[in-house]
């Protein structure tokens, strides 16, 4: 060998330094694991965790809206689908032909299918057809042996029983808009919905519920692999209506006969709602399973504005029924007494106008209970001219007009009283004493909603107790009777004697809206006509003795009618608005005794859940 | 004859037989069971695909071993050129076929496998250069003409390896060869030489000589955070993997990381991370205490050697055998950059197993004939 020793020394030197080498490599390997595995480890663990755990969101249970007697208005119906998992299937068109023997799917369902199918990861379940019956349910369970990777489920979906009946008060969900997103997170659910109108609306937090989470592992594509960790879902609170559920459709079909009419039927002492339609509706199931376009063209372009829930948000000159408002801020300022009479001929005068009462031959000499039973608008006439506006409209606001009246529905609308301030800020000119006039009786820039009015006529009612209108809880628990409420300063013997008034309209032969009396005397009701102007009639018009039943339907009068029952002991009040309708007393007054009659036989104040509306944890 | 004082090759099988390195077998088949494991669990509990695929290579590359191992060195000797130039020859088929074909390959298919001259000639070139430095003394390796020829064995197959182009084996053949220079007593100047020729490299190397997706994996290992979901992918998910492990592990078949398919390639160059991701710092260190002894073993049989061709060869194919595995295992866990090196004996793969098995039975084969006298 050469090199001999030497070379043989300097060869294993070299080896060992190799060697060492090596294990000193070793020990950089062994030092960096154990810095990941040690002093690091914590933070892997937990990006490692990131990784393969997600946490799913659980879409919660809706609450159901119910009426007074716990009869269901809006409900979750289940929702079965068939779904099909693409992975599971070798020809997904096969399968859906399979699938065809069972349960009806068009051709345009498999195309949509299969357009999903190249869009979606291969294990995400694709939606075949949703709304199946139990039948087809079944059907599909017992034969899928023969469908390999088809399954069924079911969710939920909303529907409402009582359909146009209920449509505007309960309202209807939608699905979440991008405005809508807060910081709930079940908002982001795919499918989810939220109530978009009416009750639905407005207590939508209450009765969303709160979400589950179900921590699932999934791997690096997203797939589930099993389930770790469930939370279920909590389901949303039930809300009790004050509504009688049959009263409501009684309402709305028999203000359907007329082409357009809101009614509010409401507790005189209390301020439950028991009625609140207004007519023609919609179905809000057809939100649900999804508007046809005609349908929906059809609703939007309709005069009669079936979308608007009228008796809260419709705004009319009151007309006749303000009456008794200006009968009351007279009696105040001292001006009505049983002395004080007027003499009707038909019309007035001031200055160079002259302005008509309805009856065209006049009233001749009345008193307040004669003008307020037949109706006299010289009365007014003269009486407001004395007034002055400041005085009527102060009247008129303490009986809860020109301002919301804080109602469970965000539709409300404020109505309109007008005063001197108003008007400047309205067009920056002075109030005309003849805008005074016209406002006497319940006509010009007044308006009013069918809730206001009939809120008003339950403050004159109870003798003199600030009622606000509700419909839910909100107000429910602290108000039982009308001493609950704030007390207007009012005189009760002139709130008596403007129920006086209003009891001869409709119990004297002289009223109004005599021949819609209850003969009935435990059952009388009382109230007051109006005939809203919608145009003003021209003396051409008035001279060629033009009927309103000539004009076209969107010129004729509203017709009005406020009323409480029963007389002795008022406890109901109603408003009716028919829009169009002609006269308050030949189209308001008969519905009007109707409901009257109708509330009265029912008597839901002695009944139903009343003491005990709140909202009630769904038990589920 | 007495065998035991023989000193040429000629001593009977069983005698052969009997002087096989059962310690260094033993060894082996540790590091090799830990890959069954390893893989079994890749597989998410299943003997299929990988694991039972992976035995069956086994067993022939360890028959072909000791077949390898009882061959008298001498007949190793006399085949190095051969060897040599049949794989220079390989690679020149590859890249001709490549060019013709289909863009870069580095494969032929032989039917039963997939061979990689690049493979043969790691080994090829340790034996050549064993060959070379067997006749040489230490006043030879002080000559730098002397050290020609090596570099011409060393950087003949690496130019032809850039070409495919697979930067990591180039640079795991120059290291290799750079050991060889080593042990065979090159001047500790040469290598402090050449690591400032690599320094002055380096840059014309960037913009000259890497390819983009080369660049790439370096940027990447110098920040894998930058492109967490792009190429960074491999080396992020692997440290999360490994640092989730902890000290004991997450169990055998629990490793969420690679059973969840974060964690990719986890049956070929990710092997290690997956076992340490199950078995922990404890089974890390275990596998890597294994290789320790391994090459230890290999230092050992190499100073034993009473010829020089044995004691380079053996070391030689040691140093080759410890560089897969730093490169591989320093590799995932982020302390170099992404190359694509298997894990000897453990990584799923037909050509790394019986690459690594000829090697050993070489060094085997080194240990049997410590004392065969070799003509120059």
């Amino acid at each position: 060998m050469l090199g001999g020793r030497d070379n043989e020394k300097l060869y294993t030197r070299r080896a060992i330094v190799m060697g060492g080498l090596q294990m000193g490599l070793l020990g950089v390997l062994g030092t960096r694991l154990a810095w990941l595995q040690i002093a690091q480890g914590h933070r892997y663990r937990t990006l490692s965790d990131k990784n393969r755990i997600n946490m799913k969101m659980l879409a919660p249970s809706r609450g159901m809206i119910v009426d007074r007697y716990g009869v269901p208005l809006a409900v979750n119906n289940q929702n079965f689908r068939v779904l099909l998992v693409p992975e599971q299937v070798e020809n997904i068109e096969q399968a859906l032909r399979a699938l065809q023997n069972y349960v009806d799917i068009t051709e345009r369902d498999i195309a949509d299918v299969l357009k999903e199918a190249k869009r979606s990861s291969k294990f995400v379940p694709i939606e075949v057809k949703d709304d199946l019956n139990w039948k087809d349910v079944a059907t599909i369970e017992v034969n899928m042996p023969d469908l390999p990777g088809v399954f069924t489920d079911s969710g939920e979906r909303r529907s409402y029983p009582f359909a146009e009946a209920t449509a505007h008060i309960v309202g209807y969900v939608g699905a979440v808009n991008k405005s809508e997103i807060d910081a709930d997170p079940v908002l982001t659910l795919p499918g989810f919905k939220i109530g978009k109108t009416g009750i639905e609306k407005k207590y939508d937090e209450e009765m969303r519920g709160e979400k589950g989470t179900a921590q699932v592992e999934v791997n690096v594509v997203g797939r589930e692999v099993r389930q770790l960790e469930v939370n279920e879902s909590t389901p949303g609170k039930r809300i009790v209506l004050s509504l009688d559920g049959e009263l409501q459709r009684y309402t709305q079909h028999r203000l359907s006969q007329e082409r357009s009419a809101s009614a509010v039927v409401m507790d005189a002492q209390t301020g439950a709602v028991y009625v609140l339609a207004s007519s023609p509706a919609f179905d809000p199931n057809l939100f649900i399973s999804g508007m046809p376009f005609d349908i929906w063209e059809e609703l939007r372009a309709d005069p009669a504005h079936p979308l608007i829930n009228k008796a809260v948000a419709g705004q009319y000159p009151p007309a006749s029924t303000f009456k008794m408002i200006v009968g009351l801020a007279g009696m105040r300022a001292g001006l009505v007494k049983p002395s004080r009479t007027s003499y009707c001929n038909g019309k007035f005068t001031l200055g160079r106008d002259t302005f008509h009462c309805w009856k065209k031959q006049g009233h001749g000499r009345v008193n307040f209970d004669g003008a307020l039973a037949g109706s006299c608008d010289v009365y007014f006439y003269e009486l407001a001219q004395e007034l002055g506006i400041e005085k009527i409209a102060q009247e008129a606001r303490l009986f809860g007009l020109g301002e919301k009246l804080d109602f469970d529905l965000s539709e409300e609308r404020p109505g309109l009283v007008p005063d001197k301030k108003w008007k400047l800020g309205y067009n920056g000119q002075k109030w005309q004493l003849g805008e005074t006039i016209v406002t006497a009786i319940g006509q010009g820039s007044l308006l009013a909603t069918p809730l206001q009015l009939a809120v008003m006529t339950a403050r004159m009612a109870n003798g003199g107790y600030a009622v606000k209108p509700w419909i839910t809880y909100d107000l429910a628990q602290n108000y039982n009777k009308a001493q609950d409420w704030e007390k207007i300063d009012v005189s009760s013997a002139h709130l008596k004697a403007v129920r006086q008034a209003m009891n001869l309209v409709v119990n004297n032969e002289d009223g109004t809206a005599f021949r819609s009396r209850i003969k009935d005397p435990a059952m009388a009701f009382a109230g007051k006509t109006g005939t809203g102007q919608v145009q003003r009639i021209t003396m051409a018009q008035r001279l060629a003795g033009v009927k309103n039943e000539d004009l076209a339907w969107q010129k004729r009068h509203h017709a009005l009618f406020v009323g409480y029952a029963p007389v002795g002991n008022p406890r109901y009040v109603c408003s009716v608005v028919v829009e169009h309708g002609g006269g308050g007393s030949a189209t308001a007054a008969p519905i009007a005794k109707e409901l009257m009659y109708e509330v009265q036989k029912r008597d839901p104040r002695t009944k139903g859940v009343e003491e005990k509306i709140h909202v009630e944890e769904a038990k589920e | 004859m007495a065998h035991h004082i023989g000193l040429s090759s000629d001593h009977g099988i069983m005698y052969k037989f009997r002087h096989i390195s059962w310690g260094l077998v033993f060894l082996i088949f540790a590091i090799a069971g830990i890959g069954f494991a390893a893989l079994y669990s890749a597989a998410g509990g299943s003997f299929d695909p990988w694991a039972s695929r992976q035995i069956m290579r086994f067993i022939v590359g360890v028959i072909g071993m000791f077949i390898i191992a009882l061959i008298d060195v001498k007949w190793w000797y006399r085949l190095v050129w051969p060897a040599y130039f049949g794989g220079l020859l390989l690679l020149i088929i590859v890249e001709v076929m490549g060019h013709v074909g289909m863009g870069a390959q580095r494969w032929i298919n032989l039917g039963f496998i997939q061979l990689q001259p690049s493979e043969v000639m790691k080994i090829a070139v340790v034996m050549a250069l064993a060959r070379y430095f067997h006749s040489a003394t230490i006043d030879d390796m002080r000559r730098i003409y002397f050290l020609i020829i090596p570099a011409i064995i060393i950087l003949a197959p690496v130019s032809l390896v850039m070409l495919q182009p697979d930067l990591g084996t180039s640079l795991m053949i120059i290291m290799a060869g750079a050991g060889m220079l080593f042990i065979a007593g090159a001047s500790i100047w040469l290598f402090v030489a050449g690591a400032v020729a690599v320094a002055a490299i380096i840059p014309i190397a960037w913009y000259f000589v890497l390819h983009s997706y080369q660049k790439q994996r370096v940027l990447t290992f110098l920040d894998p955070e930058s492109d967490p979901l792009g190429a960074g992918y491999h080396i992020t998910q692997s440290k999360i993997a490994l640092g989730s492990g902890g000290v004991s592990g997450r169990g055998f078949l629990e490793g969420t990381q690679s059973r969840l398919n974060f964690l990719p390639e986890k049956q070929t160059d990710f092997i290690f991370t997956l076992w340490a991701e199950e078995q922990g710092l404890l089974g890390g260190l275990l596998l890597l205490f294994l290789f320790g002894l391994v090459f230890a073993y290999g230092v050992w049989i190499s100073t034993h050697c009473r010829n020089n061709f044995g004691r380079f060869l053996s070391l030689g194919l040691t140093i080759n055998f410890s560089l897969y595995v730093f490169i591989n295992i320093a590799m995932v866990m982020g302390l170099i950059p992404v190359v694509g090196a298997p894990l000897p004996l453990i990584s799923y793969g037909g050509t790394s197993m019986l690459a690594a098995l000829v090697g050993f039975g070489l060094i085997m084969s080194c240990s049997i004939h410590y004392d065969t006298k070799l003509t120059r």
